[in-house]
């Protein structure tokens, strides 16, 4: 239970950006673009897999309005990698500006910069390229054939870490545990099970599309204002990519139109600065939406092999999952999502043999990349499917069968020391947990209750009610570190700069709330300014449901830091000692009542009067661990048996991500997470032809969720206190997009005991279930 | 290709533009300044480009400018201010429901021509209107909540 009385923390204050982004202002990246800027296009490789013979840009370099063709006969052939994470990366460096070699439809192949968008198109036409077409590996199980074609044959391609990377075998990384005796665990279950699952490519979607803007400061500098996830990660990799010092580059984030992990990636920051560098012209790109779909980047399928056994009492025996991870043409993020299918899942329930083996492989497919639940999505529906399907085995309810089994406070579990990122991961302790409070809240809103079996229903359409129970992480303990700055102004307010980045989700606010809550005044003496990698300190960005958790932390030390100067500052002024004085309101005062300052008056003192100095302080965080929140998500659904069609009708997800320091904007992430998981589970689908090319690449012809698709959607914070959190917060970001997979899964089982293992779980798929043996 | 010049009324202001045949409402309407007006799609998919033609939405990127000649626009720059925004822009902002903004703008114009069609829409008449604005943040339940609240005042 939530331990303290707080003042700001755990109270809804209004979002700092929220009236400004109401009233349309020029805050995005698009809205920023000068009048003189030159506007990028790409050629995308139309095939999927092939050679570069030659590049002709001898006609494009006439088109009019034309200053800049780059290919990669023009451009420094420097590999790495794009996916925005610490250095140096768990991830293969196999990425180059432009290479003579093209993976995927919807490669780079060259760029145009002109004066016109129209002009960059014409231009764009102009470009003579011969390919050599190679054979498209367009499966997991092909490109893991002996003799399949090998995609990143390229010399340069390794991965910076001391990890397996088998480019001549098309894996990109290797990713496993052994605990306890998995055999000996599936020997003596009273029952096993064997089954296959498999989950589907999906877009982020942010109604933002990828877009960046560079251009040249007064010193020569390249500024680039990008939408991003990871300013200083993008810093790095551009200076890299373009064999410039860092100290050359400014990237700043303004507000961006959503992220959800789409951008944790450099995609397009290191072509606007070339073209800045070439041209000394502000550069502008934005992609299109069907470049947002067909080059952005995805959430990688997965396919896993799911072995258990299970006593009859309810025990688990043994956990074994296999699994092959398509991560498409480059391989970042193929490691850490593999890792996480384990790291984030396996540690919810006892079971002490288990068995591990999970490998990322290329394709020549679109790029998986970070998107919200990183993992654990994919691997959730797998676990929390068998779940149920080791619940009915067993003839016990699966709720019962999932609170017997899961995790509590003061437990730990093999998998968190096991796993890392390309390396072994932190051993840890549940500290907080209130996910028997989850379920038992989330039961009663769905009426769990009133649930029958699948054998008394009949009739076309059917209902059913399903659940899962779900954990994540909060950041990536002992290597993302957040940092922040502040200091005290004369009318008492502070300036507030942090590396964190406000993606929508309204982390601006919530540093605000909690540097507010320890420094005793409110969250609208605070401006806040973040991620510039000019102004601000460090930050590994925002991904791996870090920001509230990480960053929140090194706000709350920094103001810890301030909080003791505003008392020194108070005790010179006051003559006192510091233990006699007290904190409160923005004031400080004597014990006694014999004297106070205000901040104001303290902020006037230590600037102008008397042993003067600038109040202000940095700190920096670490975690030691990653604390998991936990979730108990239940649903409510109606199958129409001859037609296939689910609908949902009521999805409940109650969370425990500690206190809540924001309730409305937790609330916000789960709704907006579990719509994000439903559409997932049900309409989203990357659809491809004979030849590997995506053929629905449009929102129209993807299908994510509309108002009118929405369920009546629940949220219930059940509060607990995570004792190394800022004021006792976990994450919330990432764990609400997980359940919906499974428990739709689990509810259609429900309505007519037919299962479902490959997703989304379109009409068509379900009608061949439904109607299956 | 030939420029023209239309005169048409923005925000209550008569604007003459210069612009091309082809020229989208949307493209346009962003380099006169009108930033608010957002790119999101270019099908008429995601309703972030939405703009009030004569009070009716309107996708402005898929209708060329031209058509846009002699009438009333109103975009997100003429709905509320700082100092008092909007009753719908307040309930939003009050609901939590404003996450990164940029589907703001298309929404909170198709809530207005819904509220001066129907001061009193049920959820119905709310998630019919509102269909058209695509938001990946909310899961829409505070857009809703808001939108439910504007209703019940005006009731």
């Amino acid at each position: 239970m939530t331990k303290k009385k707080f003042k700001v923390v755990n109270t809804s204050v209004e979002k700092i950006d929220s009236l400004s982004l109401s009233l349309g202002k020029p805050m995005y990246v698009s809205d920023m673009m000068p009048e003189n800027a030159l506007h990028v296009k790409m050629l995308w490789s139309p095939h999927a897999h092939a050679i570069i013979e030659s590049v002709d840009i001898s006609e494009t370099e006439k088109m009019p309005g034309v200053h800049c063709v780059l290919y990669y006969g023009n451009v420094p052939r420097i590999v790495h990698c794009t996916a925005g994470q610490g250095y140096p990366e768990p991830s293969p460096y196999d990425t180059f500006m432009f290479d003579k070699k093209v993976r995927f439809v919807g490669d780079r192949v060259a760029a145009v910069a002109a004066e016109t968008v129209e002009q960059a198109q014409a231009a764009l036409k102009t470009i003579k390229v011969k390919y050599k077409l190679l054979e498209a590996v367009l499966d997991i199980d092909s490109a893991l054939k002996k003799n399949a074609p090998i995609i990143h044959d390229e010399k340069e391609a390794y991965i910076p870490i001391p990890v397996p990377y088998e480019p001549e075998k098309n894996i990109v990384a290797i990713v496993g545990m052994e605990s306890g005796d998995f055999k000996k665990g599936l020997k003596n279950a009273d029952y096993t099970f064997d089954q296959v699952f498999e989950t589907p490519y999906a877009q982020h979607c942010p109604i933002e599309n990828y877009v960046s803007l560079a251009q040249l400061d007064d010193y020569e500098r390249i500024v680039i204002r990008t939408s991003t996830q990871v300013p200083f990660h993008c810093r790095r990799i551009v200076a890299r990519t373009l064999d410039i010092p860092v100290q050359k580059l400014r990237v700043i984030k303004p507000r961006i139109g959503g992220g959800f992990g789409a951008k944790q990636e450099v995609l397009l920051e290191d072509i606007v600065a070339m073209v800045t560098l070439r041209t000394g012209k502000p550069a502008f790109w934005e992609f299109t939406r069907e470049e947002t779909f067909r080059t952005g980047r995805t959430r990688h399928p997965i396919r896993f092999r799911m072995r258990y056994g299970v006593n009859k009492s309810g025990s688990i025996e043994a956990l074994g999952m296999d699994a092959i991870n398509n991560t498409g043409a480059y391989g970042g993020h193929g490691l850490t999502v593999m890792s996480c299918c384990g790291s984030k899942v396996f540690p919810l329930y006892h079971v002490d043999n288990i068995h591990f083996d999970a490998k990322a492989v290329y394709t020549n497919l679109p790029v998986g990349g970070a998107y919200r639940g990183f993992g654990a999505t994919q691997a959730f529906f797998a676990v929390e499917s068998m779940m149920d399907i080791m619940a009915e085995k067993i003839g016990m309810d699966p709720l019962k069968f999932r609170t017997m089994n899961h995790i509590q406070s003061g437990e730990g579990h093999p998998a968190f020391a096991a796993l890392g990122e390309g390396k072994p991961g932190t051993p840890m302790t549940i500290g907080s947990c209130s996910l028997k409070k989850c379920v038992e809240l989330g039961a009663k809103e769905i009426d769990w209750s009133s649930r029958t079996s699948h054998k008394k229903k009949s009739g076309r359409i059917r209902r059913g009610i399903g659940m899962a129970t779900l954990m994540q992480g909060s950041s990536v303990a002992e290597i993302d570190m957040g940092a922040c700055s502040m200091k005290m102004n004369e009318d008492g307010s502070f300036n507030l700069n942090c590396g964190a980045t406000d993606l929508g989700t309204g982390s601006d606010t919530i540093m605000a709330q909690i540097a507010a809550e320890e420094l005793c005044t409110t969250a609208d003496k605070f401006i806040v300014y973040s991620s510039d990698t000019d102004m601000t300190p460090f930050d590994v960005g925002a991904y791996a449901s870090s920001t509230t958790y990480l960053s929140g932390e090194a706000t709350r030390k920094t103001a810890a830091k301030i909080k003791e100067q505003i008392l020194k500052v108070a005790a010179e002024m006051l003559d006192k000692d510091v233990k006699d004085l007290d904190i409160k309101d923005a004031e400080v005062s004597v014990r006694d009542g014999s004297g106070k300052v205000s901040y104001s008056d303290i902020s006037n003192y230590s600037l102008y009067e008397n042993n003067q100095f600038q109040i202000a302080a940095t700190e920096s965080h670490v975690t030691k661990k990653s604390p998991p929140p936990f979730s108990a998500h239940f649903v409510e659904i109606e199958v129409d048996t001859e037609t296939g069609n689910i609908k949902v009708l009521k999805y409940v997800a109650a969370v425990d991500c500690g206190t809540a320091i924001n309730p409305i904007l937790c609330e916000g992430q789960t709704e907006g997470g579990v719509l994000n998981g439903i559409s997932y589970a049900l309409t989203e689908e990357y659809r491809f032809d004979k030849k590997g090319k995506m053929t629905n690449p449009s929102l129209k012809d993807y299908n994510i969720f509309s108002l009118r698709d929405k369920p009546v959607l629940k949220t219930i914070l059940v509060p607990s206190y995570e004792e190394t959190g800022p004021f006792g917060a976990k994450s919330v970001s990432e764990i609400c997009i997980n359940g919906a997979m499974p428990a739709i899964a689990n509810a259609l089982y429900n309505a007519t005991g037919k299962r479902i293992r490959t997703a989304p779980f379109t009409q068509e798929r379900v009608w061949k279930v439904l109607n299956s043996k | 290709m030939n420029k023209k010049l239309i005169n048409l009324v923005v925000n209550g202001e008569e604007k003459e533009f210069s612009i091309l045949p082809n020229e989208k409402l949307l493209e346009v309407l962003r380099r006169e300044g009108y930033k608010g007006t957002k790119f999101g799609c270019g099908e008429g998919s995601c309703g972030s480009c939405t703009i009030l033609l004569e009070g009716k939405p309107v996708y402005s990127c898929t209708m060329f400018a031209f058509q846009a000649a002699g009438k009333k626009i109103e975009t997100i720059e003429g709905v509320g201010t700082a100092k008092n925004p909007h009753v719908i822009q307040r309930a939003l902002i009050d609901q939590g429901a404003v996450q990164c903004g940029f589907c703001m703008p298309g929404i909170i114009l198709s809530a207005k021509s819904m509220f001066e069609e129907n001061s009193d829409p049920d959820e119905e008449y709310i998630r019919t209107h509102m269909d058209g604005n695509l938001c990946r943040c909310t899961g829409y339940e505070k857009i809703l909540t808001a939108l439910e609240n504007v209703a019940a005042v005006n009731k």
